[in-house]
């Protein structure tokens, strides 16, 4: 058995009441021991990316109990992937962090973000659904502590709307996850993948009324129309390397239907046959169409990158939708594209803060350090629209390139390339009046010039351009991965005997020795 | 006592979902509490309804599913929880605004626009 598995949860699960209980009033501890984790995470997330990467399934079981009566946690291929994406993500936001003194301005920023991180860590790694609600709980309530961050009024309203919503997801959560334990008696996922395929066709009604119920419970944490609505604001509202965290989160949901929808109910599966092409891909398309519609009615740079991540996340769900190995993979590739533009993105927004007023699309003296950030934030826009020469453009082409066989080809195309133009005018107008029109834009003579920000913020952000770029670079391994993770998906057997017939504590109804 | 459950369970649903749908905070959140009251008895009953046998595998041939019964158990410590968090994130926007809507504000240029 491999303990490693469960250091990814236990590694922050440690970190962060530390954080709290012994190195309160000494930030600079709070920091090393954040970064600390940030890194080993990432170390951990590599080492069982390798692992995985032969197509082996690892299992931990939590008390040696075997799989449908205890926990597991299972790491293969996408598990892995994502967990390192996680980890990455973590280390270039906290860099940002620290660059910036976001962590000065309120108080136990370091433990809510070690928290959040063994909430997202846990979601990745679970094999089990109410594990997968209770690691949900786990990186809501961090992010609910995280995104009201050194506080004031807007925020604290924002932060009602998103809490409110998301308290919402979960009692829909809660109740998908009854139905389902009525309907088979188990929530092992494992197990699911089995007793659902036995259930007669004709007895189903419980079973897709669940089928359902889950599927909209991650639309709303993926945020896809007509359940996004808690996003745009929050997101907006929340500190701007908070928001570039929350990047992949709303991946946890794509995460989750990605795995969900592969192994308990996979297309091939009679009952719920027609859930994806019925409802999940009319709603992607709308989410992508209504995303970037946003991008270009947005009044404020930080919501116009909001209304860019519903967007992004509507392209990542059109290629979910397809539901074929093509697709699973090139939506794999977007996601990873998709989390490290949209987290560069937030840090740039929030760099374009120095010396602003506010975030108002309209023209204003020219931000402290603009020569830095107006380049960063043309090649992180470049990639979010998904114009040549970066991986947006790679991963939008994948996906086309998935969809011609779909029946609905023609729509999918038609989406896709009129809301990259609306993107495109969109980004190419915030850009030009926030940084060119600036020119022009005389500072008024009393004010003292801002500060330029520092270093480690450059850092922070230019780290993930530059893992952008290598995602470019680096495309055909990327897309080879990306199709070894999706064979997995499709031929699941290795995963299920694992899970199901590793021996442990109870297996066979007895005690094995140990 | 099916019917009985299954009553009780639609109707704090349905008073729930009417509750979120107000527009300002307090009874926003009495409706969320009314329908995590709803969630927990939903999940008790997947587990189908015994009366009076015990949660454990004994000789006997009746016994309660026990697994419902931790899941409820998981599910109240998290709502209440959360429940907590929301009236204290409530509290503070309330006291800091003077103003309890749910909804968003409108940013001041946005006023100019529209009337």
């Amino acid at each position: 058995m491999i303990h490693w598995l469960i250091l990814p949860i236990v590694l922050p699960a440690f970190l962060a009441p530390f954080i709290v209980l012994a190195a309160r009033y000494h930030i600079t501890i709070q920091r090393v021991f954040s970064l600390f984790g940030a890194v080993a995470l990432i170390a951990v997330g590599l080492g069982l990316s390798v692992e995985a990467a032969s197509g082996e399934v690892m299992l931990y079981r939590l008390s040696d109990w075997a799989a449908p009566f205890g926990i597991v946690l299972v790491g293969d291929r996408l598990s892995t992937l994502m967990v390192t994406l996680t980890a990455v993500l973590a280390l270039f936001v906290l860099l940002y962090v620290i660059g910036s003194k976001w962590d000065e301005r309120g108080r136990h920023f370091h433990a809510l973000f070690q928290f959040q991180l063994m909430g997202i860590m846990g979601a990745f790694l679970t094999g089990d659904l109410f594990n997968l609600f209770v690691f949900f709980e786990v990186l809501l309530i961090a992010s609910y502590g995280l995104m009201i961050h050194a506080g004031g009024t807007v925020r604290l309203r924002a932060g009602v709307q998103y809490v409110l919503y998301n308290l919402l997801g979960s009692t829909l959560f809660l109740f998908a996850l009854g139905a389902i334990y009525a309907e088979t008696g188990t929530l092992n996922m494992a197990d699911l993948a089995q007793r659902v395929a036995l259930i007669d066709l004709g007895e189903t009604v419980g079973i897709r009324i669940a089928a359902v119920l889950l599927l909209m419970v991650f639309a709303i944490k993926a945020a896809v129309v007509p359940l996004h609505f808690w996003l745009p604001s929050s997101y907006a509202e929340a500190p701007g390397p908070v928001a570039s965290l929350f990047a992949i989160m709303t991946k946890v949901g794509a995460y989750a239907i990605i795995r969900v929808y592969t192994l308990i109910f996979p297309p091939e599966l009679a009952a719920t046959a027609d859930l994806h092409t019925t409802w999940l891909l009319p709603a992607a398309l709308l989410s992508l169409a209504l995303g970037m519609v946003g991008v270009l009615a947005a009044k404020q740079l930080d919501r116009l990158v909001a209304f860019s991540v519903i967007g992004s996340m509507g392209m990542v769900m059109v290629a979910i939708a397809l539901f074929t190995p093509e697709g699973i993979a090139a939506a794999l590739y977007y996601i990873v594209h998709s989390t490290l533009a949209a987290g560069a993105l937030f840090l740039i927004c929030d760099l374009v803060r120095a010396g602003r007023a506010n975030l108002d699309l309209t023209a204003q003296p020219q931000v402290a350090g603009a020569r830095l950030t107006s380049a960063m934030f043309f090649v992180a826009a470049i990639a979010m629209v998904g114009v040549p020469p970066l991986s947006g453009f790679i991963g939008k082409l994948l996906i086309m390139d998935a969809a011609v066989q779909n029946p609905y080809m023609t729509w999918i195309w038609a989406v896709i390339l009129g809301a990259s133009l609306l993107s495109l005018v969109g980004f190419g107008r915030a850009g030009s009046t926030v940084f060119w029109k600036a020119r022009a834009v005389e500072a008024e003579e009393d004010t003292a010039p801002a500060t330029a920000p520092g270093v480690l913020c450059y850092v922070g952000a230019g780290g993930l351009l530059a893992l952008l770029a290598a995602h470019t670079l680096l495309a055909g391994p990327a897309t080879a991965y990306a199709t070894a993770i999706s064979q997995q998906l499709f031929g699941p057997e290795r995963y299920l005997t694992t899970v199901l017939e590793t021996p442990g504590k109870l297996s066979d109804g007895k005690e094995e020795a140990h | 006592m099916e019917l009985l459950v299954a009553s009780a369970i639609g109707i704090l649903t349905a008073s729930g979902l009417y509750l979120v749908l107000r527009l300002r905070t307090f009874p926003v959140i009495m409706g969320t509490s009314l329908l995590t009251y709803a969630v927990n008895v939903f999940l008790f009953a997947s587990g189908r309804l015994t009366v009076g046998a015990p949660p454990i595998l004994t000789d006997a041939t009746r016994y309660t599913d026990p697994l419902p019964q931790a899941l409820v158990l998981t599910a109240i410590v998290i709502s209440f929880g959360m429940t907590a968090v929301v009236v204290m994130i409530a509290l503070g926007a309330y006291l800091g605004g003077n103003d309890d809507q749910v909804d968003d504000l409108i940013p001041a240029s946005d006023a100019e626009d529209r009337t």
